[in-house]
């Protein structure tokens, strides 16, 4: 089609987008005022010729009414400028400091604009306007029956705006143009938005351009007039709008489905009003006439005509002053030619005898040419109103107002006014907007760096040092279950809490296994606290006595919470898909006794369960999981082995370094994770030496819920991940495991990472340095960040030598085969992980795989290198 | 052997007439031609044509054009018009 354009053609269309895109580079320059200036004088310009361009436009077009058309100029100007006239359009548009963020408007530059024979000078003010509003240039197509009079819309525009400022050249206007100008220039690579008002041909070219394009889709827009609207105005409304210009407005009432009870009444008012209400045989006739048989769409002819020159065409008796022909229908389609659009003062009309027919009718008239258009309802039924709006698919619908001229926007709702009705998806369009300014600008977005809410949560009441369990006191409890294992209670650790309870508590405890609790013994331990009726719970013991109760009163208290799903994956606690239960059937204080010196549960939001089925530790992380109390009470660690005391007491290590490399460590956390460090490097080889000193258990039994404390708000990292996979693979204690990783895991976070982890809270990558610092708080020596690193590493691993950890996974005497088969698995599992989400370093998988066969191959002996170890 | 530019200073206030100017004198250029653009805070349409119609010129007669101190409002409308790739930029 391209070819058949003349080389004069082609140099004439280059020359009109050449001036277009120099104007528009010109335009760059102005500043808000500038366009406001000039906007306030094209609109000024533009009133006073209202009537010579309605006038104009009737002349040439020979559609709608003069009358209107001056209106729709005046809307097109006068209503168009109350809504831009303090819109931001240049440079900064919009500001969100609470978010950061910074609209900034940059103009697209040379807009190709098809304006229709419909509404032809009212849409060329429109887009005018906009245009200079936001320092576009146009160049204008007009359908071909209505140049004349868009030509001197754009003519008179164009002067008021160069007169006031706008560069030469803003707008143009395609003269003696055809179809293949408009495709010519619809693909030109410096057009850069098509904004296609007009017929659906127009519409669909615009969109196979392959140009960014604002089309507008036909309507056919369905009216529910349902029983509770006020008859009289609905129908003194629907005259009014559907008569305005003739009915050219594509948003006008095309077919009033009325309810069965006031269908009668209605019709009477119509023709009281002054419409023409046809007979059956009057229908068939105005069919064949407004409708091609043939395609089912409108006749050309009739569209602006009056109704009373379409009846003398249809041979229809009516009187002088009919202003609407009202035709029932019994159906929609083609079988049924009057439900299509009729852009004329001739209306179909539906008996509807139930709400569930009107709103079916509707439907399909919205579907029959009319989608994502315009819909309107009277009713004052606002449930009906909603079901209209959830049915019918339009990007406006009117309620209680006239379809045309509220679609328009500004008149009688607070719609912004348009004169391009965007029709979503349903029409082809990229937007179910009414088109205004902001589909004539790109916005940037700028966006200023904003560090993430961090928080700091603990248990409201923790009680620490010997004899701290006598806070008990203080709890009274209609009911209490308190929970341990066998080997505790056998110690008489369940007689001295009993001791320390007020006397007349009812206490029922109940015994569960020493291990990682598994979902069953969660939901046994349910049944007590229903059995039971418990309003308080003791966890008395390790982590997998207290992670056991944390699960069991989430169920107990929320019986509806899906384990499994609460155990699903994230990667930002408070952005997490799965929310944890808040409606709660019971209420349950619970009180964390701490057994162990490592695992900090006593105060974490975390749980961890032990998938049978799948032989993997899942983790539940929610702070609703929080203790309500932790009793940290060294009296309760005295007689643990020292094997325990070491594995705990590492995990306790391990809580502290990696809460203080997290990305989510804070000054809030590193307070904790450092002073939980010193505390451990001091007085765990105390503690484990010398089991009975009170001051070393008590030091390591706060280090532990200090470096909890740390953990609980900045998480941990990879030594965990693998840790978690592998000890659970391998059934090794989580200490020991964490044991084998941490020197290997310290020298690789200190290292520059692959891959960085995207925090918005770390300025520079800092984990060398915050190791560098422990170093230093420990007076490990050394003079540079690298120095100190190897310096904290060897200290850990004389440390691991001390408390006689195996330096090695192949020690544990697990074989290499055995190892090499395990590992894709443990490296699976352990990405899987949430642990590592907070690691400073993004570990790759490659990087994981390497971790462990480093922990497998093990570190050196170093000169504290003890082997002897007792259980 | 080093070749001297010769400078035309652009008024801003006038550009068309300053750059037509340019052009006339462009024979005195040894190959090289700098417009000095530090005093022009806008460029209008007519602008715009005197550049294009100064770069033509230019290529005729073997002449590279060199502007200095174009602000960044100005670079984008050189830029947006197609109109940057004809000249180089000094600072």
């Amino acid at each position: 089609m391209l070819a058949t354009l003349s080389d004069e053609r082609i140099a004439y269309l280059e020359g009109l987008v050449r001036q277009a895109r120099t104007a528009a580079a010109v335009f760059t320059q102005c500043t808000q005022e500038d366009v406001d200036r000039i906007v306030k004088q094209m609109v000024l310009a533009g009133l006073e010729q209202v009537q010579y361009l309605a006038r104009l436009a009737i002349e040439e077009t020979r559609l709608g009414v003069l009358e209107d058309k001056v209106l729709k100029n005046m809307v097109a100007t006068e209503f168009v400028y109350n809504y831009v006239r303090d819109k931001r359009t240049v440079g900064v548009i919009r500001e969100f400091p609470e978010r950061g963020l910074i609209e900034v408007a940059e103009p697209i530059g040379v807009i190709f604009s098809l304006t229709p024979i419909t509404n032809p000078t009212s849409t060329v003010l429109f887009k005018c306007i906009m245009a200079i509003k936001t320092r576009n240039a146009v160049i204008f197509s007009p359908h071909p029956n209505a140049w004349r009079c868009c030509y001197e819309a754009v003519r008179i525009m164009y002067e008021a705006a160069v007169k006031h400022g706008a560069p030469e050249g803003v707008f143009t206007c395609l003269e003696a143009h055809d179809l293949q100008d408009n495709a010519y220039l619809m693909r030109h690579k410096d057009v850069g938005l098509i904004d296609a008002t007009g017929g659906p041909g127009a519409v669909k070219a615009a969109y196979s351009s392959g140009k960014p394009a604002l089309g507008v889709g036909s309507g056919n827009t369905p009216v529910y007039l349902e029983k509770t609207a006020d008859p009289d105005m609905a129908v003194v409304d629907i005259i009014t709008s559907k008569t305005f210009d003739n009915g050219t407005i594509c948003a006008s009432e095309q077919t009033v489905v009325i309810d069965d009870e006031i269908y009668d009444l209605v019709l009477k008012k119509f023709a009281d009003l002054g419409a023409h209400i046809c007979n059956e045989q009057e229908a068939a006739l105005l069919a064949r006439t407004v409708i091609d048989p043939a395609t089912g769409f409108m006749q050309p002819l009739v569209v602006g005509q009056k109704a009373t020159d379409i009846a003398r065409a249809v041979g229809l008796s009516v009187k002088p002053n009919a202003k609407l022909l009202i035709a029932p229908i019994q159906g929609v389609g083609r079988e049924h030619p009057l439900s299509a659009e009729k852009l004329c003062p001739v209306l179909a009309v539906y008996r509807a005898k139930s709400v569930d027919e009107a709103l079916r009718v509707c439907v399909d008239v919205n579907h029959a040419g009319g989608l994502g258009h315009t819909a309107v309802i009277f009713s004052t039924n606002d449930d009906i109103i909603r079901r209209f709006s959830e049915a019918v698919n339009a990007g406006r619908i009117i309620v209680n107002s006239p379809g045309s001229i509220g679609a328009l926007g500004g008149v009688y709702n607070d719609m912004v006014p348009t004169f391009s009705f965007g029709c979503g998806t349903g029409g082809g369009n990229s937007t179910t907007d009414n088109v205004n300014v902001y589909h004539y600008l790109n916005i940037k977005r700028v966006a200023r760096r904003i560090p993430a809410h961090m928080w700091f949560r603990i248990p409201n009441q923790i009680y620490f040092n010997m004899n701290a369990a006598e806070n008990l006191r203080q709890f009274a409890s209609r009911s209490t279950v308190l929970i341990t294992n066998p080997a505790l209670e056998q110690m008489g650790l369940v007689d001295i809490v009993r001791r320390y309870l007020p006397e007349q508590t009812p206490l029922h405890v109940s015994v569960i296994p020493d291990a990682e609790p598994e979902v069953k013994v969660v939901l046994e331990g349910v049944e007590t606290l229903n059995l039971f009726r418990a309003d308080q719970i003791i966890a008395l013991g390790g982590g997998s006595v207290i992670d056991a109760a944390k699960i069991m009163k989430l169920k107990y208290e929320s019986p509806q919470a899906d384990l499994e799903e609460l155990a699903a994956p994230f990667l930002d606690i408070r952005k997490r898909v799965v929310q944890y239960p808040t409606e709660k059937v019971n209420r349950a204080r619970l009180i964390a006794i701490s057994t162990t010196s490592g695992t900090g549960s006593e105060i974490t939001p975390f749980a961890v369960m032990f998938d049978k089925q799948s032989g993997r530790k899942v983790t539940l992380a929610d702070y609703s999981l929080t203790p309500d109390v932790a009793i940290v009470d060294p009296q309760f660690v005295m007689s643990m082995p020292k094997g325990l005391t070491a594995d705990t007491g590492i995990d306790c290590l391990t809580h502290g370094l990696e809460a203080a490399v997290s990305i989510y460590a804070s000054p809030y956390t590193d307070c904790n994770a450092l002073q939980a460090i010193q505390l451990a490097f001091k007085y765990l080889p105390i503690a484990y030496e010398h089991p009975h000193d009170e001051e070393a258990r008590t030091m390591m039994h706060n280090a532990a819920c200090i470096a909890a404390i740390a953990f609980a708000n900045a998480s941990v990292g990879v030594n965990h991940a693998l840790a978690h996979a592998f000890g659970a693979r391998f059934r090794v204690a989580h200490g020991r495991a964490n044991a084998l990783m941490l020197p290997h895991v310290i020298a690789y976070n200190a290292s520059v990472p692959t891959k960085f982890m995207p925090s918005p809270n770390q300025r520079a990558y800092s984990a060398h340095k915050k190791y560098a610092l422990i170093a230093d708080l420990l007076g490990l020596g050394g003079s540079t960040v690298e120095e100190k690193v190897k310096k904290l590493i060897t200290a850990i691993e004389q440390l691991l030598d001390q408390l006689a950890f195996p330096r090695s996974i192949a020690e544990l005497g697990i074989s290499r085969e055995e190892f090499e088969r395990a590992v894709p698995d443990l490296v699976k599992i352990a990405f899987d992980d949430p642990s590592w989400r907070t690691n400073p370093r993004m570990p790759l998988l490659k990087e994981l795989e390497g971790l462990l066969w480093s922990a497998y191959e093990g570190r050196p002996a170093t000169q504290h290198a003890s082997r002897e170890r007792t259980a | 052997m080093a070749t001297i530019a010769v400078m035309f200073k652009i008024d801003g206030e006038g550009v068309a007439p300053a750059l037509q100017q340019a052009g006339e004198r462009l024979d005195k250029a040894n190959g090289h031609a700098v417009l000095d653009f530090s005093t022009v805070r806008r460029v209008d349409p007519a602008a715009l044509s005197a550049m294009q119609e100064l770069a033509a010129t230019a290529d005729g007669r073997g002449v590279k054009l060199a502007l200095r101190g174009v602000n960044s409002d100005v670079y984008k409308v050189l830029k947006l018009a197609k109109l940057a790739s004809r000249f180089s930029f000094l600072s």
